[in-house]
């Protein structure tokens, strides 16, 4: 390694040598920036010390020039990794005996350990974007951060393009401002859109060093050849599980990732209902109790486990140096999630990760074959990084009142200084800021309720402690869905369900949860009261939870397949003969175009449109169509959306697909369903509590059961008719566009096929439009479609709640 | 295959100690014989409430409820107004209310006969926007009005207080909405006021209120849904 003595000094260069390890060059290309005083960009596949990269410069510095004071702060997403990283840097600390002081600082850390932290903080500490802004808003904020040498952003590409994202980057600008000299250090697995996590890291066009660690061996990823037969639709890959398990017996950990908390638990029921020899597998996601998911962690870590079935809640997190292998049970959905899915196996550089994707039905083959082919050919799938959220704005400027005095003037360009808010126009801040003083309402009622005030040179500064002590209460990004516990009987709490979820559920309705089948006994003391079911299925499939849908760069992907044969050579014969009997019956869809089939079944005339947009998209479309089908007399009777079809039946058969299919359904419709969605009222609860104007329910401050809830509903709907331009809603619409209606997604979609539209008109059924036939009646109808029950079908529904049975089976 | 039974409409009629009584998809509920409205929980000033402690709610809570208050007055010809009670969010209500809100209130209260029942939340009535107090309760022929239900009570009772909201489920589609609650005794209505929450109808304080169950009116999409007695029990 030439050029490693004059960079890394003897006492590091021995520590290295001591341990058999070898500098990587990216980490001393790092080193030299840093001693330049440049900011760099690492990107490094895992286990290539990409941490060890970010942290050497800051080590050595300190080594050779001890001082007191912040010197590096360290950015993770996950306050377990935070506290993960801390435990391994004590050791080189340790080892060289280092005048370096280490702590963490999240959530969890104790108040009089954050209080002493502020008055005497330590060398290097460690901490999450939460816990940054909580600083930064404290009237010593600068006193803390004046010294400060280096920020490291850990897994920056989970954090660019999200509200956290946005959060962070005007923490990092405020950061910029107070200790003006000091270098950036973004860390971040390869990504699709590397220059946007660049300006992320250094805006403005900045100076940034570039570094890319060498790519590890190509990981070996195969789709498992099922001997059973595969389902034509359904996600829970119950045929496989079996197989799974044979694999799970023949390696040493594995993990089980799958895409929803329903098929997390279902398919850990379905192992364990195999598992003879009781082989330890344990279940890990998200509504799981915290203490549940610790320990399961724990047992990861000591190698104590076999198997660990999860959802993304697994994603991110520490590396378990003994996992050899990761199953994927449904199809991926996406690229870049497969590939930091498939990198928990083997966190080694020099061995390749090796995966088994397994598909729960026949699209699912294709999903994953491209899937693989994606992975192959090194393309990556992820949203460019949108515009920073006004919500989010709203809160960083009551923080940045909360610490000193500013004109409106300076925290303008301190924020538009940042990659997400670079383009945000002054009214927008404006706006904004005028929120946060007193609501920004028309009606200038409340004059006399400031939260900010103006002092004689014009600076807004926050009028009192109680202000500010909310503000502290309610920082942050990520608005939990209000939550239940669920109790067996009055038992220890197995963890927490959605509220909404809850509500939904009748006395004697049976669900899965925490790997058990339970029966709803009540809801009592603010928690859900079950026992457990005696066996069969489940009434209700589940909640929502963690369902992603397909990326647009996959669905180009199975589309290139759908439309040539030559790629379907080594496809299992079914899925052969499937797509064959299609293009016999029917045709391919092709790869550019829309193909829409049209066919009478029963008393029903049906539309499939083959969009492979993904679910929500298509809802929204389902949506629109059945409106529109309306206005055009074929009476549209329902839809039903998958990850790649629409599906609407109606009385009467479509005709003139163009002008169903044009573009400008996203005129008057769109704006008419959007004001009325339910989606919209869920973006706006968020956004109205990232905002600052409802508090979030901290956990432990149990609601009592007698108080009355306060709704946000009531608010949207009051300021929808007085202020429709008020800044939250411009807020609550622009986070809809991109997130569950995904409007974005649906406007390109029939901006590419206008004029490309072929409408096939059948006497049956098509092959490849079984699928989605059979998800009618048995797939959960969520968000958008929601709405039509209120407006159309209420008494038929209203009629099946009462009298008829509700969910009928899973699969 | 059977007809589909009429389920939604925008009125209900229904029996209390022999009276008709008309629920409106409003939140009010007509007594049409008097010309009367009953209005329950119209926490008027609750967002200037929350303004005052540094949580600026839109300021329109007020304007928006009294105007439905017009339309429910206007649509039923109603000569008698009573509200019972929780009809200002706090004691602070009058030093907040916006003049115009005040007059347009002051100008309803003085064109028909008007009478606050006191609530917890309002123990005395804002002052100066006219119509009459009641302290405890106030009955007219066979019904008495409360604030909160009483633990006894004989036939007729109409109470406001627990803002009662009810939701279900129907393939994962949620229906879900204000309600009034009733059986042979006694009636709860829903709140009236732009921003009053709610309180769900399976919570206990309704099972004590109604030992032997209750009907449910769900108000959902400006129309009124009735649920059977124990919808929300198990079925068979």
């Amino acid at each position: 390694m030439d050029g490693a003595p004059e960079v890394l000094p003897a006492r590091f260069a021995e520590w290295f040598a001591a341990r058999g390890w070898r500098p990587h060059p990216h980490q001393l290309t790092l080193l030299r920036a840093a001693r330049d005083g440049r900011s760099a960009l690492l990107t490094a596949p895992t286990g290539g010390g990409k941490t060890l990269a970010g942290f050497l410069p800051s080590l050595i510095d300190l080594a050779e020039n001890p001082r007191e004071g912040l010197h590096t702060l360290y950015i993770s997403p996950l306050k377990a990794l935070a506290v993960d990283i801390h435990r391994n840097l004590q050791i080189p600390i340790e080892e060289m005996a280092l005048p370096i002081r280490l702590e963490t600082r999240t959530g969890d850390t104790p108040a009089s350990k954050r209080q002493r932290q502020r008055l005497d903080p330590p060398q290097m500490l460690m901490t999450t974007p939460e816990s940054l802004a909580l600083m930064l808003s404290y009237p010593d904020a600068r006193k803390i951060f004046q010294g400060l040498k280096a920020v490291i952003v850990d897994e920056l590409h989970a954090l660019a393009g999200t509200k956290r994202g946005d959060m962070l980057a005007l923490g990092l600008a405020r950061l910029m401002k107070l200790a003006p000299e000091s270098r950036r250090i973004g860390l971040s697995a390869t990504v699709a859109w590397p220059d946007e996590l660049a300006a992320f890291i250094a805006p403005g066009g900045a100076p940034l060093l570039r570094i890319t660690g060498a790519p590890g061996p190509l990981p070996e990823v195969s789709i498992l050849a099922t001997q059973e037969d595969l389902p034509w639709a359904g996600h829970m890959a119950v045929h496989a599980i079996r197989e799974v398990l044979e694999q799970i017996r023949k390696h040493r950990t594995t993990i089980v990732f799958v895409n929803t908390r329903a098929q997390a638990e279902l398919c850990f029921q379905e192992l364990w209902r195999l598992n003879d020899e009781t082989l330890p597998i344990a279940l890990h996601h998200g509504s799981l109790a915290v203490e549940q998911r610790r320990k399961v962690e724990a047992a990861m870590g000591a190698g104590k486990l076999r198997a660990v079935v999860a959802t993304s809640s697994l994603d991110l997190g520490i590396d378990w140096g003994s996992v050899d292998l990761v199953v994927q049970v449904g199809a991926p959905k996406g690229v870049s999630r497969l590939v930091q899915r498939v990198g928990r196996a083997n966190h080694r550089l020099d061995e390749p990760s090796r995966a088994i994707l397994v598909p729960a039905n026949r699209f699912e083959v294709l999903e994953c074959r491209a899937a693989v082919a994606a992975l192959k050919a090194g393309s990556l799938d992820g949203d460019r990084p949108r515009p920073g959220e006004l919500d989010v704005l709203c809160q960083h400027i009551l923080g940045m009142a909360c610490s000193e005095p500013f004109t409106a003037d300076e925290l303008y360009l301190e924020v538009s200084g940042t990659a997400p808010y670079a383009d945000l126009a002054r009214k927008d801040f404006d706006d904004a800021l005028r929120f946060v003083e007193n609501g920004g309402y028309a009606l200038g009622t409340y004059e006399r309720w400031q939260r900010l005030f103006q002092d004689s040179l014009g600076r807004y500064q926050v009028r009192s402690d109680r202000v500010a002590q909310r503000y502290r209460m309610n920082i942050g990004t990520i608005v939990e869905a209000s939550m239940l516990k669920v109790r067996i009987r009055r038992g220890p709490s197995l963890g927490e369900v959605e509220e909404y979820f809850a509500q939904g559920l009748l006395p004697g309705d049976t669900f899965i949860f925490s790997g058990q089948l339970l029966t709803f006994v009540g809801i009592r003391d603010m928690a859900v009261e079950a026992v457990r079911a005696s066996g069969g299925l489940p009434k209700i499939p589940s909640y929502e939870g963690g369902r992603l849908p397909l990326t647009t760069h996959l669905a180009d992907r199975v589309r290139g397949i759908l439309a040539d044969p030559k790629s379907w050579r080594g496809m299992p014969e079914p899925v052969h003969e499937w797509l064959r009997l299609q293009q016999w019956r029917s045709v391919l869809p092709e790869k550019d175009g829309l193909l829409v089939e049209s066919f009478p079944r029963g008393d029903h005339q049906y539309m499939v449109a083959y969009c492979f947009e993904g679910r929500n998209a298509h809802q929204t479309l389902g949506m629109l169509l059945t409106k529109r089908m309306e206005r055009m007399g074929f009476k549209p009777l329902g839809f039903v959306a998958t990850d790649y079809v629409l599906a609407v039946w109606s009385l009467d058969p479509v005709e003139d697909v163009d002008t169903l299919f044009d573009e400008d359904m996203l005129g008057d419709d769109l704006e008419t369903w959007m004001a009325e969605s339910s989606l919209l009222r869920r973006t706006f609860r968020n956004v109205a509590v990232i905002a600052g104007l409802i508090d979030r329910k901290l956990p432990g401050q149990e609601k009592n059961k007698r108080q009355v809830t306060f709704s946000s509903d009531l608010i949207y709907d009051v300021l929808r008719r007085h202020e429709p331009d008020h800044v939250l809603l411009r807020a609550t619409r622009a986070d809809a566009a991109s997130g569950l209606t995904d409007v974005s997604r649906l406007a390109g979609m029939l901006a590419r096929v206008q004029g490309k539209i072929s409408l096939r008109r059948l006497d049956r059924v098509s092959p490849l439009a079984v699928p989605v036939l059979l998800e009618i009646g048995r797939e959960q109808v969520y968000g958008s479609a929601l709405d039509t029950l209120l407006d159309e079908a209420a008494e038929d529904l209203i009629q099946e709640a009462i009298t008829g049975p509700m969910q009928k089976g899973l699969l | 295959m059977l007809p589909p039974p009429k389920l939604r409409s925008s009125q209900v009629t229904l029996s209390l100690s022999g009276i008709e009584l008309l629920l409106d998809a409003s939140g009010a509920l007509i007594w049409p014989e008097q010309r009367m409205a009953i209005i329950a929980d119209l926490h008027l000033e609750k967002a200037s409430a929350y303004a005052e402690r540094g949580v600026p709610l839109p300021p329109y809570d007020t304007l928006t409820t009294l105007e439905r208050l017009e339309a429910v007055i206007a649509a039923h010809d109603i000569a008698q107004v009573v509200c019972l009670g929780d009809s200002f969010h706090d004691g602070g209500a009058g030093a907040r209310i916006a003049p115009c809100d005040a007059d347009r209130l002051r100008r309803l209260t003085a064109a028909h006969d008007w009478i606050w029942i006191a609530g917890n939340h309002d123990p005395e009535p804002v002052e100066g926007l006219g119509g009459r107090v009641v302290e405890e309760e106030w009955a007219l022929g066979p019904l008495t009005f409360r604030h909160i239900a009483a633990r006894e009570t004989g036939e007729g009772e109409i109470s406001g207080h627990f803002h009662p909201k009810a939701s279900l489920v129907v393939r994962g589609r949620r229906l879900s909405g204000r309600c009034f609650l009733h059986d042979r005794r006694r009636l709860v209505l829903p709140a009236f006021g732009a921003f009053a929450g709610g309180l769900d109808a399976r919570a206990g304080a309704f099972t004590s209120l109604f030992p032997s169950g209750f009907d449910t009116h769900l108000i959902a999409r400006e129309r009124l849904t009735t649920l059977p007695r124990g919808w929300h029990r198990p079925r068979a």
